[in-house]
């Protein structure tokens, strides 16, 4: 196949960044985009030039790392990362546009390469249940009704892409904030931080500068792990159950 | 210079529990005043980490991902082996501990391993309380499955998604640390050596992914939680990134490296589709519960799989291991595999596959069944492949996977250099010649969990509290030493790229060091990975500078590593005159082709000793004393 990419190439942070077009003539369909990219970089390489830096480490769809933005959708036309995309989702001659995740509290850092370290942020506000190592009740103690289970690990393979940001247009961040505050609301391990924990994780996310959601739909509609909105309805009610009926004073901590 | 195991006296179920008492103890009030720094945040990283900065430890946790959370741990699929016995199916401790000894094929210490099984269980209680959401029944308890080299069903699973989620557990127990204070987080950071003053580990240095810089970190101990070193095959289920170096540069520093030539090939990956490979996907051992192997009985046998009749199939794992069948432990299954591809009766278009089919499980479970147990393996099936699963048998192949051997430990978990820690799978300790699966999960745990929190205050207790700053001489020296490494990679200026040099070594590695070892080609392959090596430092095409974000310097950094490494590994291959588990050399084989282990000559740990540049390096032996088990044939038949 020949495809034609036009990559976002930006030096560093402070560089303004522009797209270069790049030629392949011998594109294999059976190859991952991530593949072609390496080849691409060979050739660069070979040349003397800088290769594209981008994100990507385990290529199997799991540790949320690969990051590209392309043809106007998060990870490609298909809902998967893009690792897990081959080029056989693409055709002979076509033109792919290939940017960085866009969103303020993304900055880019190289290339195709941006900073997300926001989200590690929002899970130390908040995204845990406080036991320390060494607890002692059986495992089994705990019986948790298998739908209650299943939906809690539905919302918990969120891999922390942050696709979901970069599909919005407002670049909120609610389909990740929701992910793990209703897998740890649905818990009953979960249920002593319930209303800390929601407060705490949505001030940070606000602080961070993410965006407010306007149920448009479009981060479930790119979530390579397809997670649910159906979350983003149940953080809301969350959140809005702990500000009403909070048992804790816990303002004075989140302004700290 | 004497191995000493330091493992305890007494009877083996009394062991850990004893030693646990005579270890010496921080009291909370000095806890603060000890430094550690803890290298990786995979499963043994983080949960040491966090277990350590909840006790009072002062914690500095590096990884060069952009965050803790993509530690490769999270791509492990099948899931947890625990001795919970909650299927009442005869599971106990001990056995668990017997599985897992006669599963590495008795190269492995006994009271590492029983220690590992014993505190398996609580690894489930500590990570569902974490909330951990593992699989349950329909009465809320957790549910189990078999897996590959045992014949109780005591694996703990997420879907196909364990290690992600046990991950996320440890990640979110070290992001409450790091919210604490306790824990100072250094991401896209990767370690380049490691600080040795007045024979104590002190340090480390490291280079700032981002902006290139080199800095220099102390502290009172030092963990190695740093993983395996499958990529030194460079096509491995690996994640890109995961690298040598840490573990490599603290052997050149005095850490001594056991058996590195135990390398485990899974053997159900999806098999490589062209030059342009850049990883293999491995497919859950899990599917073996449910899958059955098989090629065509001729080969020339080439209908579609769906239309070869019963007849003309060979299913040659359930016809070789009846009792084990498919679920024979992985080197087995990954030799078979390779035995009826070299008698062509491999298929899909390389030769080099198997199948794997689920039309009888689908016809008796039906495909809703099949697809809740394994929906997500299926799903990443067929976007690699572009077939579906559920219609024609899956092709596999075996692949590097994870690597037994890794630092010497003694059963504190600490390396040959004291106060430098190796957990996880970066240390050699508890799968001996072959991994069961479901164990790494459990040993990444157990090490950070629950054995380091003990073991490192009887280290420190020894020591005064007392900082060294990091403008001591020997950090300096480090700091030179990488910067010198590095320029010398910046102006070499050749015409190779490090993939070039990467791959060509990698293939070196896979055709003579890998599945099927012997001693005429671990010759050939030493000669060519030394005349590599050399080529690499005169060759080598690195772009730009150390000043900014420069993905070649880092390959090639860590490719740097790996060419040392590599001819280790041949070394240790060429003098185990045995086969044993996932290292078969061809001399040394049964009649029937099982592996042929020679416990008078080789039931030790080869630990080697690093001795300066292109010299040869030292083999120590740790004898491994059996008083529990009996060595036997390991027979799955």
């Amino acid at each position: 196949m020949k495809i034609t990419l036009k990559v976002w190439r930006q030096k560093n942070a402070q560089d303004k960044g522009k797209l270069v077009t790049y030629q392949l003539n011998d594109v294999s369909p059976d190859m991952s985009f991530l593949e072609m990219f390496d080849v691409l970089n060979e050739e660069l390489l070979l040349k003397g030039e800088d290769p594209i830096a981008f994100d990507h480490d385990c290529r199997e769809g799991i540790c949320g790392a690969c990051s590209m933005f392309i043809n106007g959708k998060p990870h490609g036309p298909l809902q998967t990362t893009t690792c897990q995309l081959h080029m056989r989702s693409f055709k002979d001659g076509d033109t792919i546009v290939v940017e960085p995740w866009r969103a303020k509290p993304f900055p880019v850092l190289k290339d195709l390469i941006v900073d997300r370290s926001a989200f590690d942020r929002i899970m130390q506000a908040g995204g845990y249940i406080s036991v320390n190592t060494g607890v002692t009740v059986d495992a089994n103690e705990i019986p948790i009704p298998k739908s209650i289970a299943d939906e809690a690990f539905s919302a918990a393979t969120c891999i922390g892409c942050g696709a979901c940001v970069a599909a919005c247009k407002n670049a909120s961040a609610m389909l990740f904030v929701s992910a793990k505050v209703s897998q740890l609301a649905l818990l009953p391990q979960g249920q002593a931080e319930r209303k800390r924990r929601v407060q705490k994780m949505v001030a940070q996310m606000d602080a961070e500068g993410f965006g407010a959601c306007t149920n448009t739909g479009a981060c479930e509609a790119e979530c390579p792990k397809h997670i649910s909105i159906t979350n983003i309805a149940r953080l809301n009610r969350e959140y809005l159950t702990a500000k009403v009926a909070s048992e804790e004073m816990i303002e004075d901590e989140i302004a700290a | 210079m004497k191995l000493d195991s330091k493992i305890p006296d007494g009877p083996l179920a009394e062991k850990w529990y004893k030693h646990k008492f005579n270890l010496k103890l921080v009291n909370p009030a000095n806890k603060r005043k000890y430094d550690i720094i803890v290298v990786g945040t995979g499963l043994a990283g983080a949960s040491a980490a966090a277990s350590l900065a909840e006790l009072g430890y002062n914690v500095k946790a590096f990884c060069f991902q952009d965050s803790p959370r993509r530690a490769h741990s999270i791509a492990a699929q099948g899931g947890i082996n625990a001795a919970k016995n909650y299927q009442n199916d005869g599971d106990s401790v001990f056995r668990l501990f017997y599985d897992t000894i006669k599963g590495g094929d008795f190269r492995a210490r006994e009271a590492n391993v029983y220690r590992l099984a014993e505190v398996s269980v609580n690894i489930i209680d500590q990570c569902v309380a974490q909330g951990v959401p593992f699989a349950r029944e329909y009465g809320g308890l957790l549910s189990n499955r078999s897996f590959g080299g045992s014949q109780v069903s005591r694996t703990f699973y997420a879907a196909g998604q364990t290690g992600q989620q046990l991950l996320l557990g440890a990640y979110s127990a070290l992001s409450r640390q790091i919210a604490s204070g306790k824990v100072q987080m250094f991401t896209r950071t990767e370690m380049l050596d490691v600080v040795v003053i007045d024979g104590k580990a002190r340090g480390i240095v490291t280079r700032n992914l981002v902006t290139g810089k080199i800095e220099s970190h102390s502290a009172h101990a030092v963990l190695l939680c740093t993983g395996g070193y499958s990529n030194v095959f460079f096509l491995s289920t690996n994640a890109m990134g995961s690298n040598v170096t840490a573990a490599w540069r603290a052997h050149k520093k005095g850490a001594f490296f056991g058996n590195p030539c135990f390398t485990q090939i899974h053997p159900t990956c999806i098999p490589v589709s062209g030059e342009h490979q850049s990883k293999l996907t491995l497919m859950s051992e899990s599917l073996r519960n449910d899958g059955r192997v098989w090629v065509p009985k001729d080969p020339s046998d080439k209908r579609r799989p769906q239309d070869i009749p019963e007849h003309d199939r060979d299913y040659f794992l359930e016809r070789k291991y009846p009792s084990f069948g498919n679920l024979v432990p992985r080197d087995i299954a990954s030799r078979s595999a390779k035995e009826v591809c070299d008698q062509g009766r491999g298929v899909g278009a390389s030769g080099l596959a198997v199948y794997l089919d689920f039309a009888d499980a689908i016809k008796r479970d039906g495909k809703k069944k099949i697809e809740e147990r394994y929906g997500n393996l299926f799903d990443m099936y067929q976007q690699i492949t572009g077939e579906n699963p559920y219609e024609t048998p899956m092709r596999i192949y075996p692949a590097v996977h994870y690597t037994m051997g890794g630092l010497w430990v003694d059963y504190n978990l600490m390396t040959t250099v004291p106060g430098l820690y190796a957990l996880g799978e970066a240390n050699f300790s508890d799968h001996g010649a072959n991994r069961l699966g479901a164990s790494a999960l459990m040993q990444g745990l157990a090490d950070g969990y629950f054995v380091i929190p003990y073991t490192i205050g009887d280290y420190l207790a020894g020591m005064a509290p007392t900082k060294i700053g990091t403008d001591h001489p020997e950090f300096k020296k480090a700091e030179e030493d990488v910067k010198a490494q590095i320029n010398k990679l910046l102006n070499i200026n050749g015409k190779k790229t490090v993939d070039q040099f990467h791959k060509e070594m990698g293939k070196i590695m896979w055709d003579y060091c890998g599945m099927a070892r012997n001693a005429e080609g671990l010759k050939f392959a030493k000669k060519r990975i030394q005349e590599i090596r050399e080529e690499f430092w005169n060759n080598i095409k690195v772009t730009g500078t150390n000043e900014e974000l420069n993905i070649t310097l880092e390959k090639a950094l860590r490719v740097a590593d790996f060419l040392e490494l590599g001819e280790l590994m041949i070394d240790d291959a060429a003098h185990r005159e045995e086969s044993c588990g996932g290292h078969f050399r061809e001399e040394y084989q049964t009649p029937e082709g099982e592996a042929e282990r020679n416990d008078e000559k080789f039931a030790y740990v080869a630990a080697w000793e690093y001795k300066g540049a292109n010299q040869a390096e030292v083999l120590h032996k740790e004898e491994l004393v059996f008083e529990n088990v009996k060595l036997t044939k390991r027979s799955y038949k």
